[in-house]
């Protein structure tokens, strides 16, 4: 087990630098994540993917998918890619908290 | 007691860097188990940031065409590797004698339950698909030899499509490309 200091706070993270423990996380952990991965601003259509992340998480105990997160959490999937250019799952997951989504669809 | 170290704060690489990676996949079956070999592995390229295009030809138009989309079907016949139905203990370990396969309604059974499977894992419907990998930047091609062939237009594929193109242009747009044929 890993501890790593984000935002002044002693957190627990894997080898790639994802946090794995769900309530370690606060916002503003979630902004200092997002700024370490080039996303500088967090507005509020990033904010409503990420809480959208969590809330499911905590639900479903399983990384939402894209496709979750458009078909369950209402944001379109072109909108992800712009908020997170490139793997908006991974990096929804990084700046959330959480673990790298398992499904592949 | 847990040991536990404090590290310097690792960063996950997610390749923003990284731009020449492409894609292309040929989808040349239009049978509802070979529709989606090509449909999940470009949702997993395409979630990974790498320039994805899908050129359709021959069966394939099935995938594309708004009159046959919602109807692919998936049949045991002369399919060796098709088992028997799951849940039927040591006999779904079994294959199905062909024979099987020739029986009135076996297609639309089999159809129907593969259905459910694909459904049973939240994977979409192939139309639904489509939609979502165009959504997520994937190009659609068609081939216009199976166009021509087929007597199709344009206005009989469905949306997401770019455009018909032949195969020179599949060739210049598929350059320092992985292709993958399905």
């Amino acid at each position: 087990m890993t501890i790593t200091t984000i935002a002044g706070k002693d957190v627990h993270v894997n080898d790639e630098g994802f946090m794995t423990e769900y309530d370690e996380w606060t916002e503003d952990l979630g902004r200092e994540l997002a700024a370490n991965i080039g996303i500088a601003e967090m507005t509020d259509d990033h904010w409503a993917a990420i809480r959208f992340l969590r809330s499911d998480f905590a639900e479903q105990q399983e990384t939402a998918t894209l496709r979750r997160v458009t078909k369950v959490g209402g944001i379109p999937t072109k909108q992800l890619f712009t908020l997170f250019p490139k793997k908006p799952a991974k990096k929804m997951a990084y700046i959330a908290g959480l673990p790298k989504p398992h499904g592949c669809v | 007691m847990t040991t536990t170290e404090t590290t310097p704060t690792v960063v996950p690489d997610f390749g923003d860097d990284d731009n020449d990676r492409k894609i292309c996949f040929i989808c040349s079956k239009g049978t509802l188990d070979m529709a989606y070999p090509a449909l999940i592995m470009a949702n997993g390229a395409l979630g990974e940031g790498v320039e994805t295009h899908i050129f359709f030809t021959f069966w394939g138009m099935d995938m594309i065409n708004k009159a046959t989309v919602d109807d692919l079907q998936f049949t045991p016949l002369g399919n060796t590797a098709m088992h028997m139905p799951p849940g039927w203990g040591k006999l779904s370990e079994k294959h199905m004698p062909q024979g099987f396969g020739g029986l009135p309604g076996m297609t639309g059974m089999a159809t129907k339950m593969l259905k459910k499977q694909i459904a049973g894992l939240d994977v979409p419907e192939v139309p639904e698909f489509l939609e979502l990998l165009v959504n997520m930047g994937a190009h659609l091609w068609a081939c216009r030899m199976s166009v021509d062939m087929m007597d199709l237009e344009k206005d009989d594929l469905i949306d997401g499509v770019e455009d018909v193109i032949n195969v020179s242009e599949f060739i210049d747009l598929s350059d320092g490309a992985q292709v993958i044929f399905v």
